[in-house]
Protein backbone atom coordinates (compact mmCIF):
# COMPACT_ATOMS: atom_id res chain seq x y z
CA UNK A 1 0.00 0.00 0.00
CA UNK A 2 2.80 2.40 0.94
CA UNK A 3 4.61 1.39 -2.22
CA UNK A 4 1.59 2.19 -4.38
CA UNK A 5 1.22 5.48 -2.54
CA UNK A 6 4.88 6.37 -3.09
CA UNK A 7 4.54 5.69 -6.82
CA UNK A 8 1.33 7.70 -7.01
CA UNK A 9 2.94 10.66 -5.31
CA UNK A 10 5.90 10.59 -7.66
CA UNK A 11 3.64 10.38 -10.70
CA UNK A 12 1.40 13.17 -9.53
CA UNK A 13 4.42 15.39 -8.92
CA UNK A 14 5.67 14.48 -12.38
CA UNK A 15 2.43 15.85 -13.87
CA UNK A 16 2.84 19.15 -12.11
CA UNK A 17 6.54 19.44 -12.90
CA UNK A 18 5.73 19.81 -16.59
CA UNK A 19 3.39 22.29 -18.31
CA UNK A 20 1.11 19.39 -19.20
CA UNK A 21 -0.80 19.65 -15.94
CA UNK A 22 -1.56 23.35 -16.29
CA UNK A 23 -2.32 23.15 -20.00
CA UNK A 24 -4.67 20.24 -19.37
CA UNK A 25 -6.52 21.91 -16.51
CA UNK A 26 -6.90 25.26 -18.28
CA UNK A 27 -8.09 23.67 -21.53
CA UNK A 28 -10.44 21.35 -19.71
CA UNK A 29 -12.01 24.16 -17.70
CA UNK A 30 -12.28 26.44 -20.73
CA UNK A 31 -13.86 23.76 -22.90
CA UNK A 32 -16.14 22.54 -20.13
CA UNK A 33 -17.38 26.12 -19.70
CA UNK A 34 -17.70 26.84 -23.40
CA UNK A 35 -19.60 23.64 -24.18
CA UNK A 36 -21.97 24.13 -21.25
CA UNK A 37 -22.90 27.68 -22.12
CA UNK A 38 -22.72 27.74 -25.93
CA UNK A 39 -23.52 24.25 -27.14
CA UNK A 40 -25.40 23.07 -24.11
CA UNK A 41 -27.49 26.24 -23.85
CA UNK A 42 -27.19 26.39 -20.07
CA UNK A 43 -29.21 29.60 -19.76
CA UNK A 44 -31.65 28.98 -22.61
CA UNK A 45 -32.73 25.67 -21.13
CA UNK A 46 -33.96 27.50 -18.09
CA UNK A 47 -33.52 24.48 -15.90
CA UNK A 48 -31.62 24.33 -12.65
CA UNK A 49 -29.50 21.30 -13.46
CA UNK A 50 -26.06 20.49 -14.87
CA UNK A 51 -27.19 18.17 -17.69
CA UNK A 52 -25.74 20.54 -20.27
CA UNK A 53 -22.46 20.50 -18.34
CA UNK A 54 -22.10 16.74 -17.94
CA UNK A 55 -23.35 15.74 -21.38
CA UNK A 56 -20.19 17.08 -23.03
CA UNK A 57 -17.77 15.40 -20.65
CA UNK A 58 -17.42 12.21 -22.70
CA UNK A 59 -16.39 14.28 -25.71
CA UNK A 60 -13.88 16.32 -23.75
CA UNK A 61 -12.47 13.18 -22.18
CA UNK A 62 -12.18 11.57 -25.58
CA UNK A 63 -9.12 13.59 -26.48
CA UNK A 64 -8.01 15.02 -23.13
CA UNK A 65 -7.78 11.79 -21.14
CA UNK A 66 -5.57 9.96 -23.65
CA UNK A 67 -3.23 12.97 -23.33
CA UNK A 68 -3.04 12.36 -19.59
CA UNK A 69 -2.57 8.62 -19.94
CA UNK A 70 -0.16 8.49 -22.88
CA UNK A 71 3.00 9.15 -20.89
CA UNK A 72 2.35 6.73 -18.05
CA UNK A 73 4.30 3.77 -19.46
CA UNK A 74 5.53 4.90 -22.87
CA UNK A 75 7.80 7.47 -21.27
CA UNK A 76 9.22 4.98 -18.77
CA UNK A 77 10.10 2.58 -21.53
CA UNK A 78 11.52 5.21 -23.82
CA UNK A 79 13.80 6.72 -21.17
CA UNK A 80 14.71 3.35 -19.65
CA UNK A 81 13.50 4.38 -16.20
CA UNK A 82 11.19 1.36 -16.24
CA UNK A 83 14.29 -0.64 -15.34
CA UNK A 84 14.89 1.62 -12.36
CA UNK A 85 11.26 1.37 -11.26
CA UNK A 86 10.77 -2.35 -11.75
CA UNK A 87 14.00 -3.32 -9.98
CA UNK A 88 12.83 -1.56 -6.84
CA UNK A 89 10.83 -3.85 -4.55
CA UNK A 90 7.61 -3.16 -6.43
CA UNK A 91 5.15 -5.61 -7.93
CA UNK A 92 3.77 -4.95 -11.38
CA UNK A 93 0.27 -4.51 -10.01
CA UNK A 94 1.50 -1.94 -7.47
CA UNK A 95 3.25 0.00 -10.21
CA UNK A 96 0.20 -0.11 -12.51
CA UNK A 97 -2.15 0.97 -9.72
CA UNK A 98 0.21 3.67 -8.46
CA UNK A 99 0.46 5.26 -11.87
CA UNK A 100 -3.23 4.89 -12.61
CA UNK A 101 -4.29 6.46 -9.32
CA UNK A 102 -1.95 9.40 -9.89
CA UNK A 103 -3.51 10.09 -13.28
CA UNK A 104 -7.01 9.57 -11.88
CA UNK A 105 -6.40 11.93 -8.99
CA UNK A 106 -5.09 14.43 -11.48
CA UNK A 107 -8.32 14.31 -13.49
CA UNK A 108 -10.25 14.52 -10.23
CA UNK A 109 -8.44 17.78 -9.45
CA UNK A 110 -9.48 19.15 -12.85
CA UNK A 111 -13.04 18.00 -12.23
CA UNK A 112 -13.21 19.57 -8.77
CA UNK A 113 -12.02 22.86 -10.24
CA UNK A 114 -15.28 23.05 -12.22
CA UNK A 115 -17.02 23.86 -8.90
CA UNK A 116 -17.95 27.43 -9.98
CA UNK A 117 -20.56 25.95 -12.30
CA UNK A 118 -22.10 24.16 -9.35
CA UNK A 119 -22.14 27.40 -7.37
CA UNK A 120 -23.67 29.17 -10.36
CA UNK A 121 -26.52 26.75 -10.76
CA UNK A 122 -27.21 26.85 -7.02
CA UNK A 123 -27.20 30.62 -7.11
CA UNK A 124 -29.60 30.76 -10.04
CA UNK A 125 -32.01 28.13 -8.89
CA UNK A 126 -32.47 25.20 -6.60
CA UNK A 127 -31.14 22.13 -8.40
CA UNK A 128 -31.21 18.57 -7.11
CA UNK A 129 -27.70 18.42 -5.67
CA UNK A 130 -27.98 14.65 -5.33
CA UNK A 131 -28.25 14.35 -9.10
CA UNK A 132 -25.34 16.75 -9.55
CA UNK A 133 -23.26 14.69 -7.14
CA UNK A 134 -24.15 11.53 -9.04
CA UNK A 135 -23.10 13.33 -12.21
CA UNK A 136 -19.73 14.14 -10.76
CA UNK A 137 -19.27 10.57 -9.58
CA UNK A 138 -20.27 9.25 -13.01
CA UNK A 139 -17.96 11.68 -14.76
CA UNK A 140 -15.10 10.69 -12.46
CA UNK A 141 -15.71 6.99 -13.08
CA UNK A 142 -15.86 7.51 -16.82
CA UNK A 143 -12.59 9.44 -16.71
CA UNK A 144 -11.15 6.44 -14.86
CA UNK A 145 -12.41 4.06 -17.53
CA UNK A 146 -10.87 6.18 -20.28
CA UNK A 147 -7.66 6.41 -18.29
CA UNK A 148 -7.40 2.66 -17.78
CA UNK A 149 -7.63 2.27 -21.56
CA UNK A 150 -5.04 5.02 -21.99
CA UNK A 151 -2.68 3.45 -19.46
CA UNK A 152 -3.06 0.04 -21.11
CA UNK A 153 -2.32 1.43 -24.57
CA UNK A 154 0.62 3.42 -23.20
CA UNK A 155 2.21 0.16 -22.06
CA UNK A 156 2.01 -1.21 -25.61
CA UNK A 157 4.32 1.34 -27.19
CA UNK A 158 7.25 3.53 -26.32
CA UNK A 159 5.93 6.29 -28.57
CA UNK A 160 3.62 8.70 -26.77
CA UNK A 161 1.98 10.03 -29.94
CA UNK A 162 1.02 6.53 -31.01
CA UNK A 163 -0.25 5.86 -27.49
CA UNK A 164 -2.40 8.98 -27.69
CA UNK A 165 -3.92 8.24 -31.10
CA UNK A 166 -4.67 4.57 -30.38
CA UNK A 167 -6.09 5.35 -26.94
CA UNK A 168 -8.34 8.05 -28.40
CA UNK A 169 -9.56 5.65 -31.11
CA UNK A 170 -10.18 2.88 -28.57
CA UNK A 171 -12.08 5.25 -26.27
CA UNK A 172 -14.13 6.44 -29.22
CA UNK A 173 -15.15 2.87 -30.05
CA UNK A 174 -16.13 2.20 -26.45
CA UNK A 175 -18.05 5.42 -26.25
CA UNK A 176 -19.93 4.95 -29.50
CA UNK A 177 -20.58 1.24 -29.24
CA UNK A 178 -24.24 1.86 -28.46
CA UNK A 179 -24.71 4.16 -31.45
CA UNK A 180 -25.55 3.48 -35.07
CA UNK A 181 -22.11 3.73 -36.78
CA UNK A 182 -20.58 1.06 -34.58
CA UNK A 183 -23.75 -1.03 -34.35
CA UNK A 184 -24.16 -1.25 -38.11
CA UNK A 185 -20.55 -2.33 -38.46
CA UNK A 186 -21.36 -5.33 -36.29
CA UNK A 187 -24.91 -6.04 -37.44
CA UNK A 188 -23.81 -7.28 -40.84
CA UNK A 189 -21.97 -10.34 -39.60
CA UNK A 190 -22.45 -10.79 -35.86
CA UNK A 191 -25.32 -12.51 -34.09
CA UNK A 192 -27.90 -10.28 -32.36
CA UNK A 193 -26.48 -11.42 -29.05
CA UNK A 194 -23.06 -10.01 -29.94
CA UNK A 195 -24.59 -6.80 -31.25
CA UNK A 196 -26.46 -6.35 -27.97
CA UNK A 197 -23.33 -7.18 -26.05
CA UNK A 198 -21.39 -4.51 -27.92
CA UNK A 199 -24.21 -2.04 -27.33
CA UNK A 200 -24.15 -2.76 -23.63
CA UNK A 201 -20.47 -1.81 -23.52
CA UNK A 202 -21.27 1.76 -24.49
CA UNK A 203 -19.85 4.33 -22.12
CA UNK A 204 -22.41 6.86 -23.25
CA UNK A 205 -25.41 4.75 -22.30
CA UNK A 206 -24.10 4.05 -18.81
CA UNK A 207 -22.86 7.57 -18.26
CA UNK A 208 -26.14 9.16 -19.38
CA UNK A 209 -28.03 6.96 -16.97
CA UNK A 210 -25.85 8.06 -14.06
CA UNK A 211 -25.98 11.78 -14.86
CA UNK A 212 -29.76 11.69 -15.18
CA UNK A 213 -29.83 10.63 -11.56
CA UNK A 214 -31.05 7.14 -12.33
CA UNK A 215 -29.22 5.27 -9.66
CA UNK A 216 -28.54 1.83 -11.06
CA UNK A 217 -25.69 -0.04 -9.42
CA UNK A 218 -25.01 -1.82 -12.70
CA UNK A 219 -23.81 1.41 -14.34
CA UNK A 220 -21.24 1.95 -11.59
CA UNK A 221 -20.20 -1.68 -11.65
CA UNK A 222 -19.84 -1.51 -15.41
CA UNK A 223 -17.41 1.43 -15.30
CA UNK A 224 -15.45 -0.04 -12.40
CA UNK A 225 -15.12 -3.38 -14.15
CA UNK A 226 -13.85 -1.68 -17.31
CA UNK A 227 -11.17 -0.10 -15.14
CA UNK A 228 -10.26 -3.42 -13.54
CA UNK A 229 -10.10 -5.31 -16.83
CA UNK A 230 -7.86 -2.76 -18.52
CA UNK A 231 -5.56 -2.37 -15.53
CA UNK A 232 -5.19 -6.12 -15.34
CA UNK A 233 -4.37 -6.23 -19.06
CA UNK A 234 -2.03 -3.31 -18.43
CA UNK A 235 -0.07 -5.27 -15.83
CA UNK A 236 0.26 -8.25 -18.17
CA UNK A 237 1.52 -6.05 -21.01
CA UNK A 238 4.03 -4.33 -18.72
CA UNK A 239 5.42 -7.72 -17.70
CA UNK A 240 5.62 -8.92 -21.28
CA UNK A 241 7.08 -5.79 -22.77
CA UNK A 242 9.35 -4.34 -20.12
CA UNK A 243 12.48 -6.06 -21.35
CA UNK A 244 12.05 -5.21 -25.02
CA UNK B 1 32.70 -15.11 4.14
CA UNK B 2 29.27 -16.19 3.06
CA UNK B 3 27.75 -16.61 -0.34
CA UNK B 4 25.53 -13.62 -1.05
CA UNK B 5 24.69 -14.21 -4.68
CA UNK B 6 24.48 -17.51 -6.45
CA UNK B 7 23.69 -17.73 -10.14
CA UNK B 8 22.62 -21.19 -11.24
CA UNK B 9 22.41 -22.13 -14.89
CA UNK B 10 20.90 -18.81 -15.89
CA UNK B 11 19.61 -18.88 -19.46
CA UNK B 12 17.64 -16.39 -21.50
CA UNK B 13 16.37 -16.82 -25.01
CA UNK B 14 14.93 -14.09 -27.22
CA UNK B 15 13.14 -16.04 -29.94
CA UNK B 16 15.82 -18.19 -31.55
CA UNK B 17 18.65 -16.12 -30.11
CA UNK B 18 20.25 -17.34 -26.90
CA UNK B 19 21.43 -14.20 -25.13
CA UNK B 20 22.64 -15.92 -21.98
CA UNK B 21 23.49 -19.59 -21.99
CA UNK B 22 23.71 -21.57 -18.77
CA UNK B 23 25.80 -19.11 -16.79
CA UNK B 24 26.67 -20.10 -13.20
CA UNK B 25 28.86 -18.47 -10.60
CA UNK B 26 28.60 -17.22 -7.06
CA UNK B 27 29.78 -14.13 -5.26
CA UNK B 28 30.73 -13.96 -1.60
CA UNK B 29 30.62 -11.12 0.85
CA UNK B 30 33.71 -8.96 0.48
CA UNK B 31 34.21 -9.85 -3.16
CA UNK B 32 34.18 -7.36 -6.00
CA UNK B 33 33.47 -9.35 -9.10
CA UNK B 34 34.26 -7.90 -12.50
CA UNK B 35 31.78 -9.21 -15.03
CA UNK B 36 33.52 -8.89 -18.36
CA UNK B 37 32.63 -9.51 -21.94
CA UNK B 38 32.50 -7.83 -25.33
CA UNK B 39 29.49 -5.68 -26.12
CA UNK B 40 26.48 -7.90 -26.72
CA UNK B 41 27.93 -10.85 -24.82
CA UNK B 42 24.98 -10.97 -22.42
CA UNK B 43 26.34 -9.02 -19.46
CA UNK B 44 23.36 -6.69 -19.13
CA UNK B 45 20.84 -9.45 -19.81
CA UNK B 46 22.38 -11.50 -17.00
CA UNK B 47 22.21 -8.56 -14.63
CA UNK B 48 18.60 -7.83 -15.58
CA UNK B 49 17.69 -11.39 -14.69
CA UNK B 50 19.52 -11.31 -11.37
CA UNK B 51 17.78 -8.09 -10.41
CA UNK B 52 14.35 -9.48 -11.29
CA UNK B 53 13.75 -7.20 -14.26
CA UNK B 54 13.74 -9.98 -16.83
CA UNK B 55 12.58 -13.48 -16.06
CA UNK B 56 15.01 -16.24 -17.00
CA UNK B 57 14.06 -18.82 -19.62
CA UNK B 58 15.65 -21.34 -17.27
CA UNK B 59 17.93 -21.35 -14.25
CA UNK B 60 17.74 -18.90 -11.41
CA UNK B 61 19.66 -16.59 -9.12
CA UNK B 62 19.60 -16.84 -5.34
CA UNK B 63 20.31 -13.62 -3.47
CA UNK B 64 20.83 -13.85 0.29
CA UNK B 65 18.74 -17.02 0.35
CA UNK B 66 15.86 -15.72 -1.76
CA UNK B 67 15.19 -17.13 -5.20
CA UNK B 68 14.50 -14.51 -7.85
CA UNK B 69 12.04 -16.70 -9.76
CA UNK B 70 10.00 -17.42 -6.61
CA UNK B 71 10.21 -14.20 -4.63
CA UNK B 72 11.49 -11.38 -6.83
CA UNK B 73 10.36 -8.69 -4.37
CA UNK B 74 12.51 -10.14 -1.57
CA UNK B 75 15.47 -10.34 -3.94
CA UNK B 76 14.97 -6.73 -5.00
CA UNK B 77 15.08 -5.68 -1.36
CA UNK B 78 18.57 -7.18 -0.97
CA UNK B 79 19.95 -5.62 -4.13
CA UNK B 80 21.08 -2.14 -5.04
CA UNK B 81 21.16 -1.83 -8.80
CA UNK B 82 22.55 0.69 -11.24
CA UNK B 83 21.06 -0.13 -14.65
CA UNK B 84 23.11 0.37 -17.79
CA UNK B 85 23.30 4.05 -18.71
CA UNK B 86 21.93 5.01 -15.29
CA UNK B 87 18.36 5.88 -16.39
CA UNK B 88 16.77 8.44 -14.06
CA UNK B 89 13.59 10.50 -13.93
CA UNK B 90 15.03 13.58 -15.58
CA UNK B 91 12.31 15.95 -14.41
CA UNK B 92 13.01 15.17 -10.76
CA UNK B 93 15.72 16.56 -8.51
CA UNK B 94 18.18 14.26 -6.71
CA UNK B 95 16.25 15.20 -3.55
CA UNK B 96 12.97 14.05 -5.08
CA UNK B 97 14.39 10.91 -6.62
CA UNK B 98 16.20 9.74 -3.50
CA UNK B 99 13.11 10.52 -1.44
CA UNK B 100 11.00 8.45 -3.81
CA UNK B 101 13.39 5.49 -3.74
CA UNK B 102 13.53 5.70 0.06
CA UNK B 103 9.71 5.66 0.23
CA UNK B 104 9.41 2.68 -2.10
CA UNK B 105 12.09 0.86 -0.13
CA UNK B 106 10.04 1.41 3.00
CA UNK B 107 12.50 3.70 4.78
CA UNK B 108 10.82 6.13 7.17
CA UNK B 109 11.60 8.68 9.83
CA UNK B 110 15.19 9.02 11.00
CA UNK B 111 16.31 5.93 9.02
CA UNK B 112 15.11 7.61 5.87
CA UNK B 113 16.82 10.87 6.72
CA UNK B 114 20.15 9.26 7.58
CA UNK B 115 20.08 6.94 4.55
CA UNK B 116 19.59 9.88 2.21
CA UNK B 117 22.18 12.05 4.00
CA UNK B 118 24.67 9.22 3.89
CA UNK B 119 24.21 8.56 0.16
CA UNK B 120 24.37 12.28 -0.65
CA UNK B 121 27.57 12.66 1.36
CA UNK B 122 29.23 9.58 -0.13
CA UNK B 123 28.57 10.72 -3.68
CA UNK B 124 29.04 14.43 -3.01
CA UNK B 125 25.67 15.46 -4.34
CA UNK B 126 25.15 18.47 -2.05
CA UNK B 127 25.72 21.12 -4.68
CA UNK B 128 23.17 19.65 -7.11
CA UNK B 129 20.74 18.29 -4.53
CA UNK B 130 17.89 20.54 -5.62
CA UNK B 131 18.73 20.84 -9.29
CA UNK B 132 16.72 19.07 -11.99
CA UNK B 133 18.45 15.81 -12.95
CA UNK B 134 17.94 16.50 -16.67
CA UNK B 135 20.21 19.53 -16.39
CA UNK B 136 23.07 17.72 -14.63
CA UNK B 137 26.34 16.61 -16.21
CA UNK B 138 26.85 12.96 -17.07
CA UNK B 139 29.13 12.52 -14.06
CA UNK B 140 26.53 13.83 -11.65
CA UNK B 141 23.78 11.75 -13.24
CA UNK B 142 25.87 8.64 -12.77
CA UNK B 143 26.46 9.60 -9.16
CA UNK B 144 22.74 10.10 -8.57
CA UNK B 145 22.23 6.63 -10.06
CA UNK B 146 24.82 5.22 -7.67
CA UNK B 147 23.29 7.09 -4.74
CA UNK B 148 19.89 5.47 -5.31
CA UNK B 149 21.59 2.06 -5.60
CA UNK B 150 23.40 2.31 -2.25
CA UNK B 151 20.60 4.16 -0.46
CA UNK B 152 19.31 1.21 1.58
CA UNK B 153 22.81 -0.14 2.31
CA UNK B 154 22.16 -3.32 0.30
CA UNK B 155 23.98 -6.61 0.83
CA UNK B 156 24.45 -7.07 -2.88
CA UNK B 157 25.36 -4.26 -5.23
CA UNK B 158 25.01 -4.75 -8.96
CA UNK B 159 26.46 -2.02 -11.13
CA UNK B 160 26.14 -2.14 -14.90
CA UNK B 161 29.05 -0.16 -16.35
CA UNK B 162 29.29 2.25 -13.41
CA UNK B 163 32.15 4.32 -14.84
CA UNK B 164 31.09 4.35 -18.49
CA UNK B 165 31.40 7.86 -19.88
CA UNK B 166 33.03 9.37 -16.81
CA UNK B 167 36.26 11.34 -16.89
CA UNK B 168 39.38 9.89 -15.21
CA UNK B 169 38.83 11.81 -11.97
CA UNK B 170 35.24 10.67 -11.71
CA UNK B 171 36.25 7.11 -12.51
CA UNK B 172 38.77 7.24 -9.72
CA UNK B 173 36.13 8.51 -7.27
CA UNK B 174 33.63 5.83 -8.21
CA UNK B 175 36.27 3.11 -7.91
CA UNK B 176 37.32 4.39 -4.52
CA UNK B 177 33.71 4.31 -3.39
CA UNK B 178 33.32 0.74 -4.61
CA UNK B 179 36.49 -0.23 -2.76
CA UNK B 180 35.21 1.38 0.44
CA UNK B 181 31.88 -0.40 0.29
CA UNK B 182 33.25 -3.81 -0.63
CA UNK B 183 34.11 -4.91 2.93
CA UNK B 184 30.70 -6.24 3.92
CA UNK B 185 28.98 -6.51 0.56
CA UNK B 186 29.06 -8.62 -2.54
CA UNK B 187 29.57 -6.34 -5.52
CA UNK B 188 29.21 -7.20 -9.19
CA UNK B 189 30.45 -4.70 -11.76
CA UNK B 190 29.96 -5.24 -15.44
CA UNK B 191 32.45 -3.53 -17.65
CA UNK B 192 34.37 -3.81 -20.85
CA UNK B 193 37.17 -1.68 -19.43
CA UNK B 194 39.97 -3.96 -18.32
CA UNK B 195 41.75 -1.28 -16.33
CA UNK B 196 38.71 -1.35 -14.09
CA UNK B 197 39.30 -4.99 -13.24
CA UNK B 198 42.84 -4.18 -12.23
CA UNK B 199 41.68 -1.19 -10.25
CA UNK B 200 38.83 -2.59 -8.17
CA UNK B 201 38.05 -6.26 -8.70
CA UNK B 202 39.41 -9.20 -6.81
CA UNK B 203 37.79 -11.66 -9.16
CA UNK B 204 36.75 -11.67 -12.80
CA UNK B 205 34.18 -13.66 -14.75
CA UNK B 206 34.37 -13.41 -18.51
CA UNK B 207 31.45 -14.24 -20.77
CA UNK B 208 31.34 -14.37 -24.54
CA UNK B 209 28.32 -15.09 -26.72
CA UNK B 210 26.24 -15.70 -23.61
CA UNK B 211 28.46 -18.37 -22.06
CA UNK B 212 31.02 -18.18 -19.28
CA UNK B 213 34.55 -18.59 -20.66
CA UNK B 214 36.73 -17.71 -17.67
CA UNK B 215 36.47 -17.28 -13.91
CA UNK B 216 39.40 -16.36 -11.70
CA UNK B 217 41.40 -13.60 -10.06
CA UNK B 218 42.79 -10.90 -12.36
CA UNK B 219 46.23 -12.44 -11.76
CA UNK B 220 44.94 -15.84 -12.92
CA UNK B 221 43.73 -14.23 -16.09
CA UNK B 222 46.97 -12.39 -16.67
CA UNK B 223 48.78 -15.69 -16.36
CA UNK B 224 46.94 -16.86 -19.45
CA UNK B 225 48.52 -14.12 -21.49
CA UNK B 226 51.34 -15.16 -23.79
CA UNK B 227 53.11 -12.07 -22.55
CA UNK B 228 53.00 -13.25 -18.93
CA UNK B 229 56.55 -13.12 -17.48
CA UNK B 230 57.96 -11.73 -20.69
CA UNK B 231 60.91 -9.40 -20.25
CA UNK B 232 60.93 -5.92 -21.61
CA UNK B 233 64.39 -4.48 -22.41
CA UNK B 234 64.96 -0.88 -23.46
CA UNK B 235 68.24 -0.36 -25.29
CA UNK B 236 69.93 1.62 -28.04
CA UNK B 237 68.54 0.65 -31.43
CA UNK B 238 71.94 -0.37 -32.89
CA UNK B 239 72.30 -3.01 -30.19
CA UNK B 240 68.99 -4.73 -30.94
CA UNK B 241 70.43 -7.38 -33.27
CA UNK B 242 73.08 -8.25 -30.74
CA UNK B 243 70.39 -8.74 -28.06
CA UNK B 244 68.30 -10.85 -30.40
CA UNK B 245 71.04 -13.32 -31.11
CA UNK B 246 72.00 -13.40 -27.42
CA UNK B 247 68.55 -14.24 -26.07
CA UNK B 248 67.86 -16.82 -28.74
CA UNK B 249 70.36 -19.02 -26.92
CA UNK B 250 68.06 -19.11 -23.88
CA UNK B 251 66.10 -22.33 -23.60
CA UNK B 252 62.61 -21.05 -22.78
CA UNK B 253 62.35 -18.09 -25.10
CA UNK B 254 59.71 -18.42 -27.78
CA UNK B 255 60.46 -15.19 -29.61
CA UNK B 256 61.43 -11.56 -29.60
CA UNK B 257 59.11 -8.69 -30.48
CA UNK B 258 60.11 -5.15 -31.23
CA UNK B 259 58.22 -2.32 -29.62
CA UNK B 260 58.24 1.43 -30.30
CA UNK B 261 61.43 3.43 -30.82
CA UNK B 262 61.77 6.60 -28.77
CA UNK B 263 64.87 8.81 -29.06
CA UNK B 264 66.84 5.98 -30.66
CA UNK B 265 65.92 3.65 -27.80
CA UNK B 266 63.98 0.52 -28.78
CA UNK B 267 61.76 -1.51 -26.54
CA UNK B 268 62.40 -5.21 -27.08
CA UNK B 269 60.02 -7.74 -25.65
CA UNK B 270 61.45 -11.17 -24.97
CA UNK B 271 58.52 -13.58 -24.84
CA UNK B 272 58.89 -16.83 -22.88
CA UNK B 273 57.36 -20.22 -23.60
CA UNK B 274 54.36 -21.05 -21.37
CA UNK B 275 55.08 -18.19 -19.02
CA UNK B 276 58.42 -19.51 -17.79
CA UNK B 277 60.56 -17.18 -15.74
CA UNK B 278 63.34 -15.96 -18.00
CA UNK B 279 64.32 -12.66 -16.48
CA UNK B 280 67.48 -13.97 -14.85
CA UNK B 281 68.61 -15.73 -18.01
CA UNK B 282 68.01 -12.58 -20.05
CA UNK B 283 69.92 -10.52 -17.54
CA UNK B 284 72.79 -12.98 -17.66
CA UNK B 285 72.97 -12.75 -21.45
CA UNK B 286 73.04 -8.97 -21.26
CA UNK B 287 75.98 -9.06 -18.87
CA UNK B 288 77.90 -11.79 -20.71
CA UNK B 289 77.57 -10.08 -24.06
CA UNK B 290 78.20 -6.70 -22.55
CA UNK B 291 74.98 -5.16 -23.87
CA UNK B 292 74.07 -1.98 -21.99
CA UNK B 293 70.31 -1.81 -21.29
CA UNK B 294 68.58 1.34 -20.15
CA UNK B 295 65.66 -0.46 -18.53
CA UNK B 296 64.71 -4.04 -17.92
CA UNK B 297 61.49 -5.26 -16.33
CA UNK B 298 59.08 -8.20 -16.23
CA UNK B 299 55.64 -7.82 -17.82
CA UNK B 300 52.64 -8.98 -15.78
CA UNK B 301 50.73 -10.19 -18.75
CA UNK B 302 48.23 -8.16 -20.65
CA UNK B 303 44.58 -8.44 -19.67
CA UNK B 304 43.34 -7.04 -22.94
CA UNK B 305 45.32 -9.67 -24.74
CA UNK B 306 43.81 -12.44 -22.63
CA UNK B 307 40.40 -10.89 -23.04
CA UNK B 308 40.69 -10.88 -26.82
CA UNK B 309 42.01 -14.40 -26.80
CA UNK B 310 39.31 -15.98 -24.65
CA UNK B 311 36.37 -14.04 -26.02
CA UNK B 312 37.21 -14.77 -29.64
CA UNK B 313 38.15 -18.43 -29.25
CA UNK B 314 34.65 -19.52 -30.20
CA UNK B 315 34.67 -17.42 -33.36
CA UNK B 316 37.46 -19.48 -34.84
CA UNK B 317 35.65 -22.77 -34.24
Amino acid sequence: MNTTLAISRRELNAYFSTPLAYVFIVIFLALAGATTFYFGGFFQRGQADLASFFSFHPWLYLFLIPAVGMRLWAEERKSGTIELLMTLPVSTIQAVLGKFFAAWIFTAIALVLTFPIWITVNYLGSPDNGVIFAGYVGSFLMAGAFLSIGSFVSALTRNQVIAFVIAAAACFLFMMSGLEPVQSAFRGWASPFVVDLVASLSFLTHFDAITKGVFDLRDFIYLLSVICVFLFANAIVVDLKKGS
Amino acid sequence: MSTMLEIKGLTRQFGQFIAVNNVSFSVESGEVLGFLGPNGAGKSTTMKMVTGFLSPTSGTAVVCGDDVTRDPIAVKRHIGYLPEGAPLYEDMTPAGLLGFVANVRGLAGSDRRSAIDNAVAKLQLDEVYNQQIGTLSKGFKRRVGLAQAILHDPDVLILDEPTDGLDPNQKFQVRELIGEMSKDKAIVISTHLLEEVDAVCNRAVVIARGAKVADGTPADLERRSRYYNSVSVHLKTDRVDQLKSAVERIEHVSGVELGPVVDDVTQVLVVPMDGSEIVEAVNLQLVENNIPAEQIYVERGRLDDVFRQITSEGDAQ
